[in-house]
Parts: structure tokens; C-alpha cells; sequence
């Protein structure tokens, strides 16, 4: 297995994906990823030197409208979901 | 005739002429879904109440002229990914539970304008991220044809349950496969249109650049008839593309002079002899027909899921950034702090393949990596989309298996996630190309499981695979779970 990912390397995709990972998960972690990775890197086999990446199979960019609003205040709709609300905001925990 | 006979098609038509009424209609699939749901588990939420008020209502409408299209009056079931306006939307996760749209999806409001009756939300894989249905927090749907095995998936609650007549058709949707490989497993017909040919506003979104909704129906007819009303130009969804959308106009029967490649590669190591000796029937099928077919090299098939897993897990590790307990959904209890509460909303409320996709996908999105690997894919991505175009300079289109294999049995996926991917083979760089693809049955397997016939056509070409798949159609016959069991 060519690529080895170490503890370090987790603890720092755990706060990139904002997981919080058990001992068991971050070991199954460890494993799953460097299989994948050795996976994908036969990718690496691929000269793909003067390729332009593609992230839109179509030659479409930018799709512009007028500045104009369009809709409505949807305040109380949008905080029919939240978990918890105060005066018309959502609420959350201390941030710091 | 009983009412389940009726394609959604036969259904509506029998409805203008007062053989049946929309009532008596969603009556008769809800009893089925009442006989068959607890053995197979195909829907999440099912709105009985709201299903025979809606009815009622479009019944009315019927009578009054105001509903003449092809599909009113015939109830349809909706992948639990689509947001429906006052009805439960979980993408089979626990961190969307409790989430109750305010909103209803493009594709959704299309069908309901049609005349729908949306009978509820199918079960798949949760957010789509597997093959099986299996990876959902609310069970996994068993596969009608022999309840030992998987439905497929992403879409394997909507194929099961018109597999089983729990619906006249359903919405799925396709990010790499999940639309034409459950509808494999489960002998129904599947279509993934091109990309951007249906609206994904109000999609919860997987993979971006990937994702499109399509149809899951009993035939060709249907299914063509669906994507024709699900299909529109849409301002909410900036990558949705104004084009021909007469979808129904293709259902000829006539193969006369259409050229079909077949990729050798297609048929090599990993693939079942008898979804094999299928899927090559059928193409002769198509050949006696007029069609001309011919083996060719397509080039880069072995890239495509190493490239689709790199691109679909970032996108992925993007678009489910939003869920952090603050606005929907899930949120973990007892937290002193926001970023705790993040964190533990994020890891309580989703499930394991999920967090290994968005692990992988922040990890190949992460500074020191993001040339080798996400960027690398997407440079693959467009040599794999150079080499469908040569292939679509010299065919019609390109004819295949949907996957390696029939349905496999209930729990042997998920120990060997990489095979699983592997089983994607097919579908999978579809996607990556941004091009349709369909399957329709094509016979099934020596345990009696169906098998799929893939057909993939260059962008904006739908109306050649539908002209081919219901021409091929034809010559096959009915092929049905009611059919097999003499009903």
C-alpha cells in the first residue's frame, strides 16, 4: 500500500469535514482512505500534461440575470426548519 | 383488466374515458402498498390522506378539461431527495429526520402541473451515496423480485415500487448509475437524461456537476412520456439547458440504418456469463432490426471510477457543508459550544458512507493535494469526454450492460465498499460525460433476477435511445413482475 495516511493526517480531514471521529472510526478511516487512494492514483498513469481540467461538460460559464429581487421576505418560512429560533433569528450555541 | 395493469400512460388515458376514476386508481396502488410495503420497505413517508384528497381534486379538473396531459390523474412516487413543499425530505438520513420543505422541487411541481398524484417518497441510499439502498438510516428496500436481494440504488426505493406496482412511476435521480441500475436489478425501465435537461432546483445535491433527476417507469412509453413533462428550461438552476424536450415524438419502431457501437471492453473480465449472453441477445435483436452494430475500442473505461469518485466525493464534501445543525434538520444535544455542535450534529446525523465520502472528498480538496488529485480528475474527466466523442463521431450510440452483475444478495455490498464502487463500471462515467443513458430489461438471470440493457447516446441524443429502447421494446414483449407472476 503505497499510501500510508497517518493519525495527523485524520485528526486534520476531521476538522476539515467537521467530523468528531471515535478511535474505531478514525482506524476504519485510516484503512478506507489510503484504499481509495491507492485507487485513484492510477490516475497518476494518465499524462494529461496541456489538459484543460473540465468542470462543465458544456461550454456554458456564466449565467446572468438582471439584478432585480425576484422574491419575497420568506423569513418565518425559513425558520420553520430550525432547530432553535429567537426573535426571527436562529439560535446556537456560545461561539466563543 | 385489474387497475395495476394500466402503464401510467394507459392508466390516464383509461381515466379520460371514464373507465377508471383517479380514485379508484390511487386506491388500488395504495391496497398495494398496504399488502406489499412492510415486506419490501420502498417508501419513507407515504401520504395516504394528502394522496386521495389530491384525487379528488385533479379528477375534478379532469372532468372540467382543465388536465388533458398524458399523465393526468396517475400517482407517482418521489425519490426522498426532492423537496416537497409540507411533506417529510430526509435523504434516508437522520440528519434530515425531521426536515419539512417549504418548497417543492422543479421536477415536482412540473408533474404535479401534469396532474400527478404524489403518493409519498421512496427509501435510497442516504444522500445517494451507494448502490444498494442499504446505506439508509430507515432500512433497506428489498428487491420485489426475490426479497433476499437488493432493489440496487441510489433510486432503489422508487424502482422497487414500481417493480412491485406500489406506484405507476417514479422519479429518481442519477449521479453515477442510480436511476439505470436500480431500474436493472428491479426489471423496470430507467432513463438518466442529459445533463441539465431537467431542473435540479429543490435537489438536495450530492455530487453538482453530476446530478440529474430522471424517470423510473414500466415501459418505454412512460418513461418518454415522463421525462417530456419533467423537462423545462429553469432560471433557479443555472445549469439547466433550453433544447428540444419532444420526447414522445421518438417512439417509432424503426432501428433501420442506426449505427450501435459495443465496446469490447464492455464484455471483459468481472462480467456474469448470463447478463452477458442477455445484453448481447438484445443487441442482436436490434441488428435483425435493420441496426447496424459493431464491437469498437472505447477508450479510458478503467479511469472512469477512480476519476467519478474523486470529482462526485469533493462535490459532496462541499454541498453537505450545510448540514450543521443551525438551519434544518438534525442537532446534537447538550452543546456548549457552536463548533461542538457542529462537529457532533455532523457525526451523530450522518451515516458511515457518508462520512467516508466527505472524509475523501476534504481530503482531496485539501491544500497539497488538490492538484494531484481533484484536479488530476477533472483533467481525466475531459480526455474521457473526448473519447465518447469520437465514439459518437462514427455511432448512434452505445450499447452495454447497466452492471456486472444481477442484484446481489442484501448485505453483501457493504463489507467491500471498493467493490461496490467497482460495480459501477457501466453507468458511471454517464455522468462524468454528461450524456443520457437508459435501461430497459432485457431478460433475466438462471435465479430468475432481471437483467438491464444499457444504451447511452451523445448529449442532447434522448430521442435515438428512446426510438431504440422502445423498438427493441417491441420485439421483446412485456416484461413485468405482474407478467412473471401470471397476474
Amino acid at each position: 500500500m503505497a499510501n500510508v495516511i497517518t493519525d495527523e493526517t485524520i485528526d486534520y480531514v476531521g476538522i476539515l469535514a467537521k467530523l468528531e471521529l471515535s478511535a474505531e472510526e478514525k482506524e476504519q478511516a485510516k484503512k478506507d482512505l489510503a484504499e481509495m487512494l491507492d485507487y485513484i492514483d492510477q490516475l497518476g498513469e494518465l499524462d494529461t500534461t496541456g489538459v484543460e481540467p473540465m468542470s462543465h461538460v458544456f461550454p456554458v460559464h456564466n449565467v446572468f440575470r438582471e439584478d432585480v429581487v425576484t422574491n419575497g421576505d420568506d423569513r418565518d418560512n425559513i425558520l420553520k426548519n430550525a432547530p432553535e429560533e429567537k426573535d426571527g433569528m436562529f439560535l446556537v450555541p456560545n461561539t466563543f | 383488466m385489474n387497475i395495476l395493469d394500466y402503464t401510467a400512460v394507459e392508466l390516464s388515458a383509461a381515466i379520460k374515458k371514464g373507465e377508471v376514476t383517479v380514485v379508484e386508481a390511487t386506491e388500488a396502488v395504495l391496497a398495494q402498498i398496504e399488502q406489499k410495503e412492510a415486506e419490501l420497505n420502498c417508501y419513507v413517508t407515504l401520504d395516504k390522506e394528502g394522496a386521495l384528497a389530491q384525487a379528488n381534486d385533479i379528477q375534478k379538473k379532469i372532468d372540467a378539461g382543465e388536465l388533458t396531459g398524458p399523465l393526468a390523474g396517475v400517482p407517482v412516487a418521489i425519490k426522498d431527495n426532492m423537496c416537497t413543499e409540507g411533506m417529510l425530505t430526509t435523504c434516508s438520513s437522520k440528519i434530515l429526520g425531521n426536515f419539512i420543505p417549504t418548497y417543492t422541487s422543479e421536477a415536482v411541481i412540473n408533474l404535479q402541473k401534469a396532474g400527478a398524484v404524489i403518493l409519498g417518497k421512496t427509501n435510497m441510499d442516504e444522500f445517494a451515496m451507494g448502490s444498494t439502498t442499504e446505506t439508509s438510516a430507515f432500512g433497506a428496500t428489498k428487491n420485489p423480485w426475490n426479497t433476499e436481494h437488493v432493489p440496487g440504488g441510489s433510486s432503489g426505493g422508487s424502482a422497487a415500487a414500481v417493480a412491485a406496482d406500489e406506484c405507476f412511476y417514479a422519479l429518481g435521480s442519477d449521479t453515477g448509475g442510480s436511476i439505470r441500475q436500480p431500474a436493472s436489478y428491479c426489471g423496470v425501465v430507467g432513463m438518466k437524461p442529459t445533463y441539465g435537461t431537467v431542473s435540479r432546483y429543490g435537489l438536495i445535491a450530492y455530487g453538482s456537476s453530476l446530478d440529474q433527476i430522471g424517470p423510473l417507469a414500466k415501459d418505454v412509453t412512460d418513461c418518454a412520456t415522463i421525462l417530456e413533462t419533467i423537462a423545462s428550461h429553469d432560471l433557479k438552476d443555472s445549469t439547466s439547458v433550453e433544447r428540444d424536450t419532444d420526447f414522445t415524438k421518438a417512439l417509432v419502431d424503426d432501428v433501420k440504418g442506426m449505427k450501435i457501437g459495443i465496446p469490447r471492453s464492455y464484455f471483459g473480465d468481472g462480467l456474469d456469463a448470463d447478463v452477458k449472453e442477455k445484453v448481447l441477445a438484445a443487441a442482436k435483436v436490434l441488428e435483425e432490426k435493420g441496426a447496424i452494430v459493431e464491437e469498437f475500442d472505447l477508450d479510458l473505461v478503467e479511469y472512469a471510477i477512480p476519476t467519478y469518485y474523486t470529482i462526485a466525493d469533493a462535490e459532496a464534501s462541499s454541498n453537505l457543508e450545510r448540514f450543521d445543525g443551525v438551519k434544518y434538520g438534525f442537532r446534537a444535544e447538550d452543546c456548549d459550544e457552536l463548533h461542538q455542535m457542529y462537529k457532533r450534529s455532523r457525526s451523530q446525523g450522518f451515516g458511515p458512507e457518508v462520512k467516508r465520502r466527505i472524509m475523501l472528498g476534504s481530503f482531496v480538496l485539501s491544500s497539497g493535494y488538490y492538484d494531484a488529485y481533484y484536479l488530476k480528475a477533472l483533467k481525466v474527466k475531459a480526455l474521457i469526454k473526448k473519447s465518447f466523442d469520437e465514439a459518437f463521431a462514427k455511432y448512434d450510440m452505445i450499447l452495454g450492460p447497466c452492471a456486472p452483475t444481477t442484484a446481489p444478495k442484501l448485505g453483501a455490498s457493504l463489507s467491500d465498499p471498493m467493490k461496490m464502487y467497482l460495480g459501477d463500471i457501466y453507468t458511471i462515467s454517464v455522468n462524468l460525460a454528461g450524456l443520457p443513458g437508459i435501461s430497459v430489461p432485457c431478460g433475466v438471470d438462471k435465479n430468475g433476477l432481471p437483467i438491464g440493457l444499457q444504451l447511452i447516446g451523445d448529449c442532447f441524443n434522448e430521442k435515438k435511445l428512446i426510438q431504440a429502447a422502445y423498438s427493441y421494446e417491441q420485439a421483446r414483449g412485456k416484461f413485468s413482475l405482474r407478467a412473471k407472476e401470471g397476474k
